[in-house]
């Protein structure tokens, strides 16, 4: 669980450090000596450079004189709320049952909170054409999305991305690594 | 043209000789036989001092290698002519040459050289072609792929493409650089540099710009980005996703694909961002358009059918028609130049490989024997297919020949390179 919210904050700090750096030009040479049109080296581009604070020291999660847990519900480790991850078979955007449950979870926190936002990030294994696999993880977050508005959420309150494979968070060639990827996180907007 | 002339048998020639085998960074798989190879002695040129390195022949000789089309003889320890106007082509004959190759170069005050070649017809022993050039030593590459190109259009009748660039994506840990490389992989130049990914390029019809797609604003948008200052723009950032570009023949239209009405389907668009027309209805997975020559169809990836398959579309729309049957994954159609040939990548097995399907008669053959191959793209003059594939845990360029017997790794070893153009 902790392992899983670590690499959500570490997915949310890595997407938060943009670095667009001056662009070179390409020198198109010619050697017949007619037609030479060279670089002129004029950066191009913005340029920007951007760096995020990233994410933000641990919370604590404190615990009353009970032992029942008193900090934000999102976090409570005992609940589906604290499950950010719904996960998918191989070029599939089904939602499986054993999901529901998180689903269902998520679903009344945000009709319970209207003023909260979500974003659903598809995502989808390394093998096959990265722009299918961009597609595929767009379906997948429309998927979890269609879920959860059937659960009562309002459209303003999603919206569906994906990275495609672009940020696997296990970035091994193993199949352990693909089903870890085929998956659709839900990032909370104040979180 | 020289090729029907000839028929000479070529069954002791010393194929793939010594002199002429590729530099460690680059691998030659002849996978078939000599069949129908032109045989050619390619002699070493004379040199001038301090010439670069390789050499001109060394060049010209693995771009032919790469092509699968060349035999070469076994021309180790022959020394350079001394007057390359003069040459006894009938000494290379009597060994099964068809055509024989010379050069010269000579280095020329203020660091220029004069290069000087000569292409033989073995048979008729007349001159095929001949040029000189007076370059730099800059040019030493790009004067190479120029005598290349000479000699397989002199040879085969088709024009040669070794004077061509293509695009690829590098990765190197959380960087990430679309380059621009000459067709051999050498000489890449970095265009673009970012900290978050860059997906899909493609070359202009005129090559003088690429479009490509950037996740730099935490989502996929479409930039066409010029090679000339290096200057971009959006081309398409719409709400939601957007991706999967392709220039329509004229360079003026582009086809994307958009979520911006949930599901991801196919839009046409003018390169300037004007004119958004949408062209495929439906709520499933539309993407990886790309146009014929001709400009009235596009080829696509759609999982309409319940799988992903290669489907085509007029370019003023209307119902699509699937065109891919084998198998349950097929995807990244791209169309060859004359518009006779799709190239496409299936999975069988598990394995992904690059399939040639004849458009004509739906026929395809399984041109790679790799398992992770993807972004098929065929050279300008339709004679071999670049794609992208995985060795040894690392994405690497590949070249193969439309029969699928000479496949070529581009790209040098310790480079993450993937999502592979081939540009005029």
């Amino acid at each position: 669980m902790n392992k899983i919210l670590g690499a959500l904050l570490l997915a949310l700090t890595l997407s938060a450090c943009s670095t667009t750096g001056k662009e070179t030009t390409v020198e198109d040479r010619t050697s017949s000596g007619a037609t030479q049109s060279a670089a002129n080296g004029t950066p191009a581009g913005t340029g920007t450079e951007t760096s995020g604070l990233g994410a933000e020291s641990a919370t604590g999660s404190s615990l009353d004189g009970s032992g029942k847990y008193a900090g934000d519900p999102r976090k409570d480790p005992a609940s589906p709320l604290s499950k950010r991850s719904v996960y998918f078979d191989f070029d599939s955007f089904v939602v499986k049952d054993e999901f529901s449950p998180v689903l269902e979870a998520h679903a009344a926190y945000l009709v319970s909170k209207r003023e909260s936002r979500v974003i659903l990030q598809g995502n989808a294994d390394e093998r096959g054409s990265r722009e299918y696999n961009l597609a595929l993880g767009q379906k997948r977050a429309e998927a979890v999305r269609k879920a959860l508005m059937v659960l009562g959420v309002t459209d303003a309150q999603l919206e569906a991305v994906s990275f495609g494979e672009e940020k696997p968070r296990d970035e091994a060639d193993t199949e352990a690594a693909y089903a870890e990827n085929r998956r659709v996180d839900v990032v909370y907007g104040d979180e | 043209m020289l090729r029907a002339a000839l028929l000479f048998p070529l069954f002791f020639l010393a194929l793939l000789s010594a002199p002429f085998t590729a530099r460690a960074a680059m691998e030659i798989e002849v996978v078939g036989g000599a069949a129908n190879k032109i045989a050619i002695a390619l002699l070493p040129f004379g040199a001038a001092q301090n010439q670069p390195v390789p050499s001109l022949a060394q060049i010209v000789g693995d771009d032919l290698k790469r092509s699968g089309q060349f035999a070469f003889l076994d021309t180790g320890g022959t020394p350079p002519p001394a007057d390359i106007a003069r040459v006894n082509a009938g000494v290379w004959r009597s060994q099964g040459a068809e055509a024989v190759v010379v050069g010269q170069v000579v280095a020329l005050p203020g660091g220029r050289f004069e290069v000087k070649f000569r292409l033989l017809d073995a048979v008729k022993q007349t001159q095929l072609a001949g040029f000189s050039y007076t370059i730099t030593a800059g040019q030493w590459r790009t004067t190479a792929h120029q005598i290349a190109d000479i000699i397989y259009e002199k040879l085969t009748g088709t024009r040669g493409a070794f004077s061509s660039r293509i695009a690829y994506v590098q990765k190197q840990g959380k960087r990430f650089e679309l380059k621009v490389a000459d067709a051999d992989g050498q000489n890449p130049r970095t265009v673009v540099r970012s900290g978050e990914p860059l997906i899909s390029p493609a070359f202009s019809p005129d090559g003088t710009s690429l479009v490509y797609v950037s996740f730099e604003d935490k989502k996929p948008i479409v930039y066409v980005q010029s090679l000339r200052d290096g200057g971009r723009r959006k081309a398409a950032a719409f709400k939601g996703s957007n991706s999967a570009p392709a220039w329509a023949p004229d360079g003026k239209r582009l086809a994307v694909v958009l979520t911006r009405d949930q599901a991801s389907q196919i839009y046409l668009i003018n390169v300037d961002g004007s004119g958004l027309t949408r062209l495929t209805r439906g709520g499933n997975i539309d993407t990886e358009p790309v146009f014929s020559p001709d400009g009235q169809t596009l080829y696509f990836t759609s999982d309409r059918g319940g799988s992903p398959q290669i489907y085509r579309v007029s370019a003023s729309g209307g119902e699509p028609k699937r065109l891919s049957f084998n198998g349950s994954y097929n995807v990244s159609p791209t169309v060859s130049p004359d518009g006779r040939y799709l190239a496409y990548i299936g999975r069988e097995g598990g394995r992904f490989r690059v399939v040639l399907q004849d458009l004509a008669n739906g026929q395809t053959r399984v041109l790679t024997d790799s398992a992770r191959d993807e972004s098929p793209s065929f050279a300008p003059n339709g004679q071999s297919v670049l794609y992208a594939t995985v060795q040894g845990g690392r994405g690497v360029l590949g070249t193969v020949s439309l029969d699928g017997k000479t496949r070529a790794r581009l790209s040098e070893s310790g480079v993450d390179a993937r999502e592979p153009d081939w540009g005029p």
